[in-house]
């Protein structure tokens, strides 16, 4: 009779944690964490060291000491005497507010380009592809300070828009509200004769008219939700279009006007220009050619996405009864918008950071301030450095996550 | 009842509509179909009107004779009255080598011409591996101009002669069978270093050598101990080869053998040839690294998994200007302090990891747009991971990521013009500076603007439909 022995029992062997694919992901990891380890502390050992032969230390400290250099274009109030942590923070409201016009901007340029392209009007289709090929292919700086220069340098000075005999040899734009200087762009102010009181730092007026606009959509989206709701009950669609436009324009039209809306515009005064807003030929340059640029960007995207809808699903949609109008809203788009808006986001992610270029036009953005001035006058160039990284990555994981939510919430579900 | 009628003779052919065919067709389909279009036809051709009106005139009365502005608008001036505006291209004339070489030394700028024309025999094996023909419609001409510069720019005779045998066995060679051009391939980036930087060739050759040690002590080992094992053991070897070796190495042999040539530092480097120092090799070298971060980022181990997603958010997070603040300012911070960088190496290293991130990106959609089947067809061939890579996945995850790579590479392309904000002498910002600041060209900006745009315009075009050309050869689908 045999015996049944037990299967012979596994013997670890050490050869098993690089031949066995059980171990060896872990002797694969373990041993890529010394290493890294090793690696960062070596990193570390190479930073004490040159610190202390330099006599330095990492140390924050000095966001709280005044920072004594001027900024131009502050949109939180800020003086001289401020602490170098508030220049910080100008320069990043600067970063954010060409970002945000330029994001703008180059999507309304762009969404326009890139339908243009698939115009079937030949002039008009090329003319399009001569844009975007033109500016895709060149790099940025180059349309940066190209604007710049033209800009300080063809534009003309304040005195030429002083008439002598009679003739100017410059005159303003759009009805005396425009004036292109070598100084700078004066533009009309946007001024309240009776503002509401403000509670401490608290902008009261704008914030007032944001709620105004944000109430106001509200109730134009139950405006429409009703209508739809009437539509699937009845089959005819109640007309709103002059509710909504009563419902969005007018609250905040009364508000303005009981605030006391009215425009400053710039006036020639003694050598140069008062009153209004003066931006800098620096934020012109920046916002113009970031937008120009990621214009042709977006073109090609929404082209992209565009043609990316088989042109069965027009073909049904018109064989349906859809007129071209609904065909596009209710059929192209929502498809060709979940192809256009994931490479859309990171191109805005691409816009923000490329908002740093400013430095060839010495905008001074968040890269000016902290990474510029800040870092040549205190000398710290290991805190500055991290500091503005940080910030930078903050705003990039902010945007990505926004787009990875949207991401997940269109995303077609499949099985 | 009537008979039927029946014809008994053909119709003559009618003329063929007008409407339908013809420039006149044309025009009506495309430009004037509906109101909206014969409005933006007509908007779309005053524009184009303006523009020509506002450029035709400057450019017709560019001058390119002159040694300052002013004697160039004074000419505009007498030709064409005093209103006149015109292109002064006497600026590009006048330093158009500055554009291009930086400050290279005149004598020497055939080394630079050598290494721009090798670069196009090196990359034939990649671009046109299977396409001798296009090799040649590449090559000759490239040869032939490539010569012809070598004499303007006043080459050595026997440089002259040693160039022309070495580019002409290169166009044999290529015509006949691309992929053996991959052996300059391979040792182009070392050939590179020696003739821009000049100086002893034993640098270059030890490090070089340092790569046969990898390789042969892979070659040797792999059969044993598996591909993983044997690659540490090869960079193990060729890590103390360059870091204790090396350095005897190339002091002997400099002894025994003095054989080198004037170098130019660093300093020297600019304009579009320094643009094409950086953008090529961080092109080449980011490439694999990209491979293997996403890689990385596909991999089931999750240490490996966590740093490769940490890296490559973290670079693209954050603008290339503050890696290149980096480059110049902190990296001293983080390498031992004896250990002296060069700037250029420093910017192409920071550069380098920057689009590897980016590449990274680009190669992993092309993983995760294989579809699952081909993964386990693979491990159901017994395949293990690297071979599996190597044989299935690459060649086709690489395909389909080829357009994206390429839009890396133009984008690079482009950056390059940022090292001008840490001292570097980009041709954009850096070299134009210098024209603008001279009191000869002050005041002067379209021309140099325009003549640098234009080259960045062409390598980038180029690039493209390269792009393009590839696209369509690689697709291998129905359709």
């Amino acid at each position: 009779m045999a015996i049944a022995t037990d299967a012979p029992k596994p013997v670890f062997r050490l050869s098993q944690l690089i031949y066995d694919t059980r171990y060896r992901s872990y002797t694969i990891q373990v041993v890529v964490l010394i290493l890294g380890l090793l690696f960062v502390s070596w990193l570390a050992n190479n930073v004490i060291e040159n610190l202390a032969r330099k006599g330095k230390d990492i140390d924050f400290g000095f966001l709280w000491s005044r920072a004594g250099y001027d900024l131009a274009q502050h949109l939180i109030p800020y003086t001289n005497d401020d602490t170098h942590f508030r220049a910080m923070l100008v320069g990043l409201t600067n970063t954010l507010v060409v970002a945000i016009f330029g994001c703008i901007i180059s999507t309304v340029l762009g969404v326009m380009i890139g339908v243009l392209r698939l115009s079937s009007n030949w002039i008009v289709s090329r003319l399009m592809s001569v844009y975007v090929e033109m500016f895709r292919n060149v790099p940025l700086v180059l349309w940066i300070i190209l604007v710049y220069v033209v800009f300080s340098e063809v534009a003309p000075q304040p005195k030429d828009f002083k008439p002598v005999d009679g003739v100017a040899k410059a005159s303003m734009m759009f009805w005396d509200s425009f004036a292109i200087t070598n100084r700078g762009t004066n533009i009309p102010a946007p001024m309240l004769s009776r503002p509401l009181p403000d509670i401490g730092w608290m902008p009261t007026s704008f914030l007032a008219v944001l709620i105004l606009l944000g109430a106001s959509f509200w109730v134009n989206n139950s405006i429409r939700r009703r209508a739809a709701a009437v539509q699937e009950a009845t089959g005819i669609r109640p007309t709103t279009w002059w509710k909504s436009l009563a419902v969005l324009v007018l609250p905040t039209l009364v508000l303005l006007v009981a605030m006391g809306f009215n425009l400053e515009y710039p006036v020639l005064k003694g050598f140069d220009f008062q009153g209004g807003i003066r931006l800098s030929h620096a934020f012109t340059a920046l916002t113009l050619a970031l937008s120009l640029y990621y214009a042709a960007v977006t073109a090609e995207i929404v082209r992209g996405g565009i043609q990316a809808i088989s042109r069965g699903q027009s073909e049904a949609a018109f064989a349906l009864g859809l007129r071209p109008g609904r065909t596009m809203s209710l059929v192209i788009l929502p498809q060709a918008l979940r192809v256009i808006i994931p490479p859309q986001i990171s191109n805005y992610l691409s816009l923000t950071k490329d908002t740093s270029l400013g430095i060839a036009v010495s905008y001074l953005d968040l890269r000016g301030t902290l990474g510029g001035i800040t870092l040549n006058q205190t000398g710290r160039e290991l805190e500055c450095m991290v500091l503005m990284m940080a910030i930078y990555l903050t705003i990039s994981l902010l945007i990505s996550s926004a787009l990875n939510f949207y991401n997940s919430t269109v995303k077609l579900k499949e099985r | 009842m009537a008979d039927p009628f029946i014809r008994t003779q053909m119709l003559p052919p009618m003329a063929p509509p007008v409407r339908t065919s013809g420039s006149i067709a044309w025009i009506r389909a495309n430009l004037i179909s509906s109101w909206l279009n014969a409005i933006l036809t007509v908007l779309a051709i005053f524009a184009v009107y303006q523009f020509v009106m506002l450029a035709l005139p400057w450019l017709l009365h560019g001058v390119w004779y002159a040694g300052s502005l002013g004697e160039c608008r004074d000419i505009i001036a007498q030709n064409f009255g005093p209103d006149a505006g015109g292109a002064c291209w006497a600026v590009i004339r006048a330093r158009w080598h500055q554009f291009i070489f930086g400050f290279y030394p005149p004598e020497l700028w055939y080394r630079p011409i050598i290494c721009f024309a090798l670069m196009f025999v090196a990359l034939m094996p990649v671009l046109y591996s299977d396409d001798p023909r296009n090799v040649g419609r590449v090559l000759i001409p490239l040869v032939l101009l490539t010569l012809l510069v070598l004499v303007a720019a006043g080459t050595p005779a026997p440089v002259f002669v040693i160039a022309g045998l070495g580019l002409t066995g290169c166009l044999w060679v290529g015509m006949r069978r691309p992929l053996g051009l991959l052996p300059v391939t391979l040792l182009y980036p070392f050939f590179t270093v020696w003739m821009l930087w000049g100086g002893s060739v034993w640098g270059v050759a030890t490090a070089l050598f340092g790569f046969v040690v990898l390789w042969a002590v892979y070659r040797l080992t792999s059969q044993r101990i598996g591909v993983v094992l044997a690659t540490s053991a090869g960079v193990i070897a060729a890590a103390v080869w360059w870091l204790v070796i090396a350095g005897y190495a190339v002091d002997s042999l400099q002894a025994v053998l003095p054989f080198a040539i004037t170098s130019v530092d660093s300093d020297k480097f600019g304009g579009f040839m320094l643009a094409f120092v950086i953008g090529v090799s961080s092109i080449s070298i980011s490439l694999p690294i990209g491979i293997l971060l996403a890689l990385g980022r596909q991999s089931n181990m999750p240490l490996i998994h966590g740093i490769s997603v940490g890296f490559i958010e973290f670079v693209r997070g954050v603008p290339l200007i503050t890696m290149l603040f980096t480059a110049s300012l902190l990296l001293q911070y983080f390498l031992p302090p004896q250990v002296q960088f060069d700037l250029i190496l420093r910017v192409v290293i920071l550069v380098t990891l920057f689009s590897a991130a980016y590449n990274a990106e680009v190669i992993r959609g092309g993983l995760a747009a294989l579809p699952k089947g081909q993964y386990e067809a693979a491990d159901a061939l017994g395949l293990d991971y690297w071979q599996a890579q190597r044989l299935i996945i690459m060649p086709q995850a690489l395909k389909v990521s080829i357009p994206g790579i390429v839009n890396t590479f133009i984008g690079l392309f482009k950056d390059t013009t940022l090292v001008s904000f840490v001292g570097l002498m980009d041709p954009l910002r850096g070299v134009t500076a210098i024209v603008r600041a001279d009191i000869k060209w002050k005041g002067i900006y379209w021309e140099p603007y325009l003549f640098v745009g234009a080259i960045f315009f062409l390598a980038c075009y180029g690039m493209s439909r390269y792009a393009l050309y590839l696209e369509r050869k690689l697709k291998t689908d129905h359709r």
